[in-house]
């Protein structure tokens, strides 16, 4: 389908993207013109131009593909940006308060937040293993320096340096095995795959060729093996940018890989199905063991948002609409938890700066219970015990591995659950069983917000959200199959 | 809105209702918390006895029915309650204001927290017996793990993290492979409607699976011998009233899925492993009882008794036949009634020496007369002594175990035995004796507040005791009904049960 780029109303699915990458461009004119040291007028700015982007993918929904065939715009597209998109303003403001202190005061900060999102959202509307590179590439170019912000800090650097070493490396891989499909299909658009794969069957060569594609992919969402790079980054980078790194960009990778297996690589799901069986079984299990001998929060959440990338694979590894309906649950429920874990981390300030091991935690429930309750609403909520919402996500994707009958993913995947549930408890036993050591600090107002939403939602899910949440990621899904 | 549709909404919510309440409530007008919680469990008591007054008990189905869809299709708000569950939903009601009452004075800390979480463990208890949704009863079923863990980490004793991890652990391991079994029950049945998987056929090879899966949490929960081992730390670490609700409640759980989906939606794996479970159920009964004897601690004596009583439930439940499952209700009812007086009767002096310790205690009888005939009256019914609620369950398991397995009624006996030597025993070294101890000189008899909580549920053991009625009529047409549909899946006869209903 061929597009002509002057006829301005036909490329009504891509407005969003357009909004985005000109109101970003905009935006840098703004802060070049302001030249302050502190810019929250920037940050403010950058928030609003992602709720009204979002608005726009929520209220003009149009579907089609653009461009030759390189950007795709359909249901799943738009859930999963509206996703990416509400990550990335919740971790904007997240970084607006002592942002001098965290490197995110500066102008760019946001500006990069919104080029990387852009990135994200043209890896969701990838429809072409070029788009699908290119938006990759936008996205971690943005991320590498985001994550070496605070660029006089030596953990800092450290970071964005790992982050950018091995992240060249997964792209490599990536170009790779896009190189190696290309030559045994004959085509990079995703759709003229699909066909030339059904007509011509399957070569050891294209199975090779996802097998690298597939690889790269797990890097972006950290999946055991490919997950090295996440403790150490979530640790050096700045805690609001980390906040960031776990949210948006884990949702357009995901969205990447479930349009890949689902749509593109339909005809050979016997191939695809073992390699994310795998993903999914070992970053449960590694994620569950690893956790327990962490000492520093961040290193902890980083562990736990590997091992729930390996719960949402459960969902994946089905290949029904079923699992991809659990995907695309848990990835809005994962957002929602993980965002209200940064917002209660960041809150967390004594003498010494921000609070960084367990331990310091201690008796945080006589000195701020507000911020314990809420930290410990999140942590039965990332444990998956009912009623929070939590245990839904969970419920969703085992559902769908039960009904292809994978039970042993299913079996290990809840036992993995338990064993987790030890490091998870240990910060509520912490926060709540052991006596103070330090004073904490006061909460900001907008972090206090956040952290009541995310609570609110997270423990009311059953009777709030839970319902429309479900039909959207219903629509969402269907329109895979 | 009718009083049959609203009911166990009502009753289900009401508690978290008051809970929220609590919420806004200043941390420092401590009376204002006590007593905010004790209307709304008094007004929840109540609510549960006008609902049971007005159950049909000769309808065997479910009653007071709501069936709405909620989360995709997977999920929905239904409740309903039949002759097996109603009686939970009113023994938790029940208990609650006692435990309330029991707290009145003995928490010292974070008052306001602790019956905050006491209301919402209310809350997920009744939604437990009441919902009719299998996945929402898993939400309600786990759910109570989250409370309890808090209790018994915040309030509990010295050992209490570690009580509470091996607490939560034991079962949290066990639920996530019956959250499986469910998952795969919607799979194969395609509802998570409790009412209609109970007419659905499983097929039989997957009836085994989803059986050993249920075990798995139930077995915990219930705690069957050798998966008792989270049961007496958690007893003895609890605070009393987490104590209370732990051995009155929580542990019917287990009995309670059993009964609801064990036997009637596995039959033919549940007669395939009844043999198992009886041989569990009398190891239970002898070697705890025999554990229980040497026990130093009087927490950690009844938490023995209680499992060694829960091996009663398992086995007259798995005869599958009218007798034993009677037995079984009746019992676990009684239990309730019994192991939660026992621990508030053992709380009223743990509040006055802070010791469990036997050996502190001994010829209480000199100071407190009151305490010792209420103490009396309890182990006595632990015992089963005919006359009280103890003797009948027990007695009706046994009948019931001895139609199906001579050896094993035979078995079970020894546990009657056992626990008169260690209920006596126990009786003998706290209660009688020569007043000796210098601690003990100045010990005071039950205050008012204590005699309101242990008078009634004397009044209620001995009544239950002699008049065991009402409780048999109000099961009797479910588990005849549960009885019928058991013999007829596994090809056996039915035993006729009319007469144990009156």
């Amino acid at each position: 389908m061929v597009s002509d780029v002057t006829d301005f109303a036909s490329l009504a699915p891509a407005y969003p993207e357009m909004l985005l990458a000109i109101g970003a461009i905009v935006l840098l004119l703004v802060g070049v013109v302001i030249n302050k040291e502190r810019s929250t007028l920037v940050s403010m700015l950058a928030i609003g131009l992602l709720v009204v982007v979002a608005a726009l993918v929520l209220l003009q929904p149009a579907d089609g593909v653009l461009f030759n065939g390189v950007f795709i715009a359909d249901g799943f597209a738009r859930y999963m940006k509206v996703l990416v998109l509400g990550g990335s303003a919740f971790a904007l403001m997240l970084a607006l308060p002592h942002a001098e202190e965290n490197g995110t005061h500066k102008f760019e900060y946001s500006i990069l937040v919104l080029l990387a999102t852009l990135g994200m959202m043209t890896m969701v509307s990838a429809n072409d293993l070029m788009s699908l590179y290119i938006g990759i590439e936008l996205q971690s170019l943005a991320l590498y320096v985001l994550a070496a912000i605070k660029r006089d800090d030596p953990r800092a650097t450290e970071a964005g340096l790992k982050y950018f070493v091995l992240g060249a490396l997964s792209s490599g891989m990536l170009l790779y095995g896009a190189s190696l499909i290309y030559g045994f299909t004959g085509h990079t658009n995703l759709q003229q795959i699909v066909i030339a794969i059904a007509n011509d069957g399957r070569s050891v060569g294209l199975v090779f060729g996802v097998v690298f594609l597939l690889a790269g992919v797990a890097f972006k969402i950290s999946a055991v093996p490919f997950h090295m790079w996440t403790p150490d980054v979530y640790e050096g980078a700045p805690t609001p940018v980390t906040a960031f790194f776990a949210t948006a960009p884990k949702v357009a990778a995901m969205a990447l890989l479930v349009r890949l297996v689902i749509d593109t690589f339909e005809p050979i799901s016997h191939d695809w199905q073992q390699i994310i069986v795998f993903l999914s079984l070992a970053s449960m299990v590694l994620a569950a063991f690893a956790a327990i001998g962490q000492r520093s929060i961040k290193r902890l959440i980083a562990y736990s948002s590997i091992g729930h990338v390996g719960f949402a694979l459960v969902g994946l590894s089905s290949g029904t609409q079923g699992g991809v309906e659990g995907v695309a649950i848990y990835m809005a429920i994962y957002i929602t938890m993980t965002v209200g874990l940064f917002a209660c981390l960041l809150s967390l300030r004594n003498s010494n700066g921000y609070v960084e091991n367990i331990d310091d935690l201690a008796g945080l429930a006589k000195a701020r219970p507000f911020v314990a309750a809420i930290m410990a609403i999140l942590m039965f909520s990332l444990i998956g015990m009912p009623p929070l919402a939590g245990f839904f996500a969970k419920w969703h994707v085992f559902l769908a591995a039960i009904e292809a009958q994978l039970f042993v993913l299913a079996v290990v995947g809840v036992l993995a659950s338990a064993v987790s549930a030890f490091y998870y408890l240990r910060v509520v036993k912490v926060m709540y069983f052991d006596e103070p050591t330090s004073e904490f600090a006061a909460v900001p107002n907008e972090l206090n917000v956040i952290m009541a939403v995310s609570g609110f939602l997270l423990v009311t899910y059953y009777f709030t959200v839970g319902g429309s949440l479900a039909s959207a990621a219903r629509v969402a899904a269907g329109s895979l199959f | 809105m009718t009083f049959a549709n609203s009911i166990l909404t009502i009753l289900t919510f009401l508690p978290l209702l008051g809970a929220a309440i609590l919420v806004f409530t200043p941390k420092t007008s401590l009376n204002a918390i006590r007593w905010i919680a004790f209307a709304v469990t008094v007004v929840t008591f109540v609510l549960s006895l006008a609902m049971w007054q007005s159950f049909d008990p000769s309808n065997p189905g479910f009653q007071f029915v709501v069936n709405m869809p909620w989360i995709g299709d997977s999920i929905g708000y239904r409740v309903g309650v039949d002759g097996i569950s109603v009686l939970f939903v009113v023994l938790s009601a029940l208990l609650m204001p006692f435990c309330i009452l029991a707290s009145w004075e003995s928490i010292e800390t974070r008052l306001k927290e602790y019956m905050i979480v006491f209301l919402i463990l209310e809350t997920l208890m009744i939604g437990v017996f009441t919902t009719l949704d299998l996945a929402m009863f898993y939400v309600f079923f786990e759910g109570t793990l989250l409370p309890m863990f808090l209790i018994i980490g915040i309030w509990g004793g010295k050992r209490r993290i570690q009580a509470s991890y091996k607490f939560f652990f034991y079962t949290f391991t066990g639920s996530v492979l019956m959250l499986l079994a469910i998952m795969a029950m919607y799979w194969n049945g395609g509802t998570t409607d409790i009412s209609k998987l109970l007419t659905h056929d499983f097929p039989e090879s997957m009836q085994t699976w989803l059986w050993l899966a249920f075990f798995a949490s139930l077995a915990v929960k219930m705690p069957m011998w050798p998966f008792h081992r989270w049961l007496p730390e958690a007893h003895v670490e609890a605070p009393t009233a987490g104590s209370v609700i732990l051995a009155a409640i929580l542990l019917k759980l287990g009995g309670y899925g059993f009964l609801r989906f064990s036997l009637p939606m596995f039959p033919d794996a549940s007669a395939q492993f009844a043999n198992f479970v009886f041989l569990l159920s009398v190891a239970a009964i002898i070697i705890t009882s025999l554990v229980a004897l040497v026990q130093t601690d009087i927490k950690k004596l009844i938490a023995y008794s209680s499992v060694a009583h829960m091996g009663f439930v398992t086995m007259g439940i798995f005869a599958g036949n009218a007798l034993g499952i009677q037995g079984a209700m009746f019992q676990m009812i009684s239990h309730g009634l019994v192991s939660g007086a026992l621990f508030l009767a053992v709380g009223v002096i743990y509040d006055r020496m802070h010791t469990r310790d036997i050996t502190a205690y001994g010829g209480l009888v000199e100071r407190m007369p009151r305490y010792a005939f209420a103490f009396m009256v309890f182990t006595m019914a632990n015992v089963g002594l005919p006359g009280t609620s103890g003797f009948v369950g027990e007695f009706l398991t046994m009948i019931g175990v001895f139609q199906v397995n001579t050896l094993v009624a035979f078995g079970a006996a020894f546990g009657v035995i056992f626990s008169a030597c260690y209920g006596l025993w126990l009786y003998r070294a706290v209660i009688f004796g020569a007043l000796t101890k210098e601690s003990l000189k100045g010990i005071l008899d039950l205050s008012l507040r204590e005699k309101v909580i242990l008078y009634p549920l004397i009044v209620m053991i001995i009544f239950f005791g002699f008049y065991p009625a009402p409780i048999l009529d109000t099961t009797a047409a479910s588990v005849d009904a549960l009885v019928a549909h058991y013999s007829a899946s596994v090809g056996l006869a039915p035993v006729e049960a009319a007469v144990v209903a009156h």
